[in-house]
């Protein structure tokens, strides 16, 4: 293959839209009925546990509005939480971007050797889940300049070895299936081939990631939650990998996107008992672990990302997608997404509230995305700090298309049907033929490919249409 | 009562049944209904598609056809809710069900309809306009249509296993996003069909014009009906009402 094909294959790959990479997910109908079935089951535990605590619908306006408050005072509790994070002992970085931020990170670990990291002796970085270090691209950066991540959430660990991103930001491996992990645990691993017990397989991962842990002196972690009031931020994991990076390594580095912040401690109540009912079903993450300070002879270090959260925050109609939590209940209960996979979404954040960030930092790669939803609102239903999911997307709709983001053919589509359906003259035409030969409406807008006939049989048109019906059978009626 | 119908532009040219149902029903539950002839649609077809910006002709269409009537009411819980959000008018839209139980505060139509139904809850009818309690939300169950539906003699209200799963319709969704659509349409029929449904029924066309093109291309044994049709069918009307 030459080097122009390859370059174009890849770059095809890139733009594959939602519609096209779900047609493809959909060719294989046993598995996607294993993925629907999957996640459903998750949307399921979440149910359970939210339905046991009765001020549940209380807890997430609680939550709704404390977010709210942060949005109105961010600059305030950002420079309120950097303040005590110093104090604390915390060293604090402010990203504008992707580059600034992996660059700032890649400065930690180069100040760490004196500007001199030893290329024979350094081991890399160990780094627990993070899918804001994912939208930054940092692990590719960081293997650019020679030094590798090694992801240690066992999800991330295995999507990492499959050389693939994740599919979903809490379960990022929920594509694989058990015999698969056997299979790539096998040849990168070592383990028995054809072994596809979890616990099996989660040992061999255990001690291969015992290994990392012990010999990096740099671990990386996410933030889940960052108080303005103490300078603490908090990380949670069910593995625990968090910890076992952070407490081993000389360096803590934690990246946070700003809108992670949360004004008091006392407010951790609240976002802990709704991130992991809402997430998995779970009352509460494993380890809620809460960082304030290093500890002797350790650096930590805070990197506090924008990356386009001030232009999101700044767009009234979408601002308050930065509330989110990134628990995914918008995922597990999206019709669209258990019938598509993560990886349709071509985005670091995939589902009903991937596609509501993405066009954000770049309306051009997303503008296909708010169109992936039925806007059917579920996801608003079981978002824990009620964001409007589905307004949004019905609002970046118009966005996109005002911005000249959509294909001139579905414009002249659209404005023929606006035509028709606003001149009742155009409208009227009476006989089954009219009605066979009307092309105007939404189900068959794209009639030279007729998607609809595909699968699915054409309606049958009747001999008369409801107002010809009225006008012969209600006769004494007023004609209007 | 004197209340304006609504039929949806897809209604009139390819379902009339469903709109002769919606009349007959409205007037043997009492009502004067009057159909207002220059009518043709809402607008959502566009707007859904981000194309808000044209509807103005639209919307003043509607306006001028619907805004003399204080009741206007549309057996489609999707264009209702559209025409709430979207085009203002003197007078109120309900979608056909509310406008039974809300405003001529019917609980029971008394009538028989001796069949296993399967009721589809169409996402905008219910997360938009509140015809039902939602599954996401930990809060009392009702639910309008069933209520309406359960009190037929002899009509088996089929339980679902995912009781207000989206069927994949979604306007243009449908065929911009064919195969997830058409997924998301088997797997409801899916639904119905271990459950034992006979008859699927609902309060959106649009929903079940997706399902029935299914249906016909599968060839499940499954009949499709809008709820309009089941209780204008079933209802006993009083002998001296007729």
């Amino acid at each position: 293959m030459s080097k122009n094909s390859k370059q174009l294959i890849t770059h095809n790959s890139q733009l594959l839209s939602h519609s096209k990479a779900a047609e493809i997910f959909n060719k294989d109908f046993d598995r996607t009925t294993w993925h629907d079935e999957t996640l459903y089951f998750v949307r399921q535990k979440r149910d359970k546990a939210a339905f046991q605590i009765n001020d549940w619908e209380l807890l997430r306006e609680t939550a709704s509005q404390i977010k709210n408050n942060v949005l109105s005072n961010m600059h305030d509790y950002l420079l309120q939480f950097e303040e005590n994070a110093l104090k604390n002992g915390i060293k604090t970085h402010w990203a504008k971007d992707a580059q600034e931020h992996n660059e700032i990170v890649f400065g930690i670990i180069s100040d760490y050797y004196g500007g001199n990291i030893p290329k024979d002796t350094f081991k890399g970085m160990v780094k627990s889940k993070s899918m804001l270090t994912e939208e930054c691209h940092m692990n590719e950066f960081l293997a650019e300049k020679g030094i590798e991540v090694i992801d240690t959430d066992l999800g991330e660990r295995i999507v990492q070895l499959a050389e693939e991103p994740p599919s979903h930001i809490v379960m990022p491996c929920i594509h694989w299936k058990k015999e698969e992990i056997g299979e790539l645990f096998h040849k990168h691993l070592g383990t028995e081939k054809g072994n596809k017990d979890p616990q099996y397989l989660t040992e061999a991962a255990r001690q291969h990631l015992r290994d990392k842990f012990l010999t990096r002196p740099i671990a990386l972690t996410g933030v889940n939650f960052a108080v303005a009031e103490t300078g603490e931020f908090v990380v949670c994991t069910n593995e625990g990998n968090a910890d076992m990076g952070a407490h081993l390594a000389d360096v803590h580095i934690a990246s946070m996107g700003f809108e992670k912040i949360i004004p008091q401690k006392k407010h951790l109540g609240v976002f802990l008992r709704l991130l992991a009912r809402s997430a998995t079903g779970q009352p509460i993450t494993t380890y809620s672990s809460h960082f304030k300070k290093p500890r002797d002879g350790q650096q930590m270090h805070i990197v506090i990302v924008d990356n386009g959260r001030s232009t999101q925050l700044g767009r009234e109609d979408f601002r308050n997608s930065l509330k989110c939590i990134r628990c995914a209940a918008c995922f597990n209960t999206c019709p669209v997404y258990r019938r598509s996979g993560g990886h349709s979404y071509h985005s670091a954040v995939a589902g009903p509230i991937g596609s509501i960030l993405a066009p954000n930092l770049d309306m051009r790669a997303n503008a296909d995305l708010p169109f992936a939803s039925t806007l059917c609102g579920s996801c608003s239903n079981v978002c824990p700090v009620k964001i409007d999911i589905h307004q949004q997307l019905y609002k970046w709709r118009q966005v996109l298309v005002q911005e000249g983001y959509t294909p001139t053919s579905k414009t002249l589509a659209m404005k023929g049907m606006s035509t028709v359906l606003s001149n009742p003259g155009i409208f009227k035409f009476s006989g089954k033929v009219g009605r066979m030969l009307m092309d105007k409406l939404p189900f068959l807008v794209n009639n030279s490919l007729n998607p609809w006939y595909k699968q699915r049989e054409m309606p049958e048109p009747p001999e008369e249409s409801f107002r010809d019906w009225y006008k012969k059978n209600r006769k004494n009626k007023k004609y209007i | 009562m004197k209340v304006a119908l609504f039929i949806p532009c897809y209604i009139d040219q390819f379902y009339p049944k469903v709109g002769i149902a919606t009349l007959q029903l409205l007037e043997k539950l009492g009502c004067e209904v009057v159909f207002p002839q220059n009518q043709t649609c809402c607008g959502q077809p566009m707007a859904n598609s981000g194309y808000e910006h044209i509807t103005g002709d639209c919307t003043k269409l509607f306006q001028d056809n619907f805004n003399e009537y204080d009741y206007v009411v549309s057996p489609s819980g999707s264009c209702t809710l559209h025409i709430k959000e979207h085009i203002p008018l003197k007078g109120k839209i309900y979608e056909l069900i509310e406008f039974i139980t809300d405003i001529l505060k019917i609980e029971s139509i008394e009538g028989e309809f001796k069949h296993k139904v399967g009721l589809h809850q169409s996402c905008h009818g219910q997360r938009g306009l509140h015809l039902s309690q939602m599954s996401e939300l930990n809060a009392p169950f009702f639910s309008k249509p069933e209520q309406l539906l359960k009190n037929l003699k002899g009509l088996d209200l089929v339980t679902l296993d995912r009781k207000d799963e989206c069927c994949g319709f979604g306007g243009t969704f449908c065929v911009a996003e064919e195969a997830v659509s058409v997924r998301m349409g088997q797997d409801r029929l899916a639904d119905h069909l271990k459950n034992g449904t006979e008859v699927l029924t609902g309060g959106d066309t649009s929903c079940l014009m997706h399902m029935e093109g299914i249906i016909r291309r599968e060839k499940h044994p499954l009949k499709v009906m809008h709820i309009a049709e089941i209780l204008n069918q079933a209802i006993v009307v009083p002998s001296s009402e007729l």
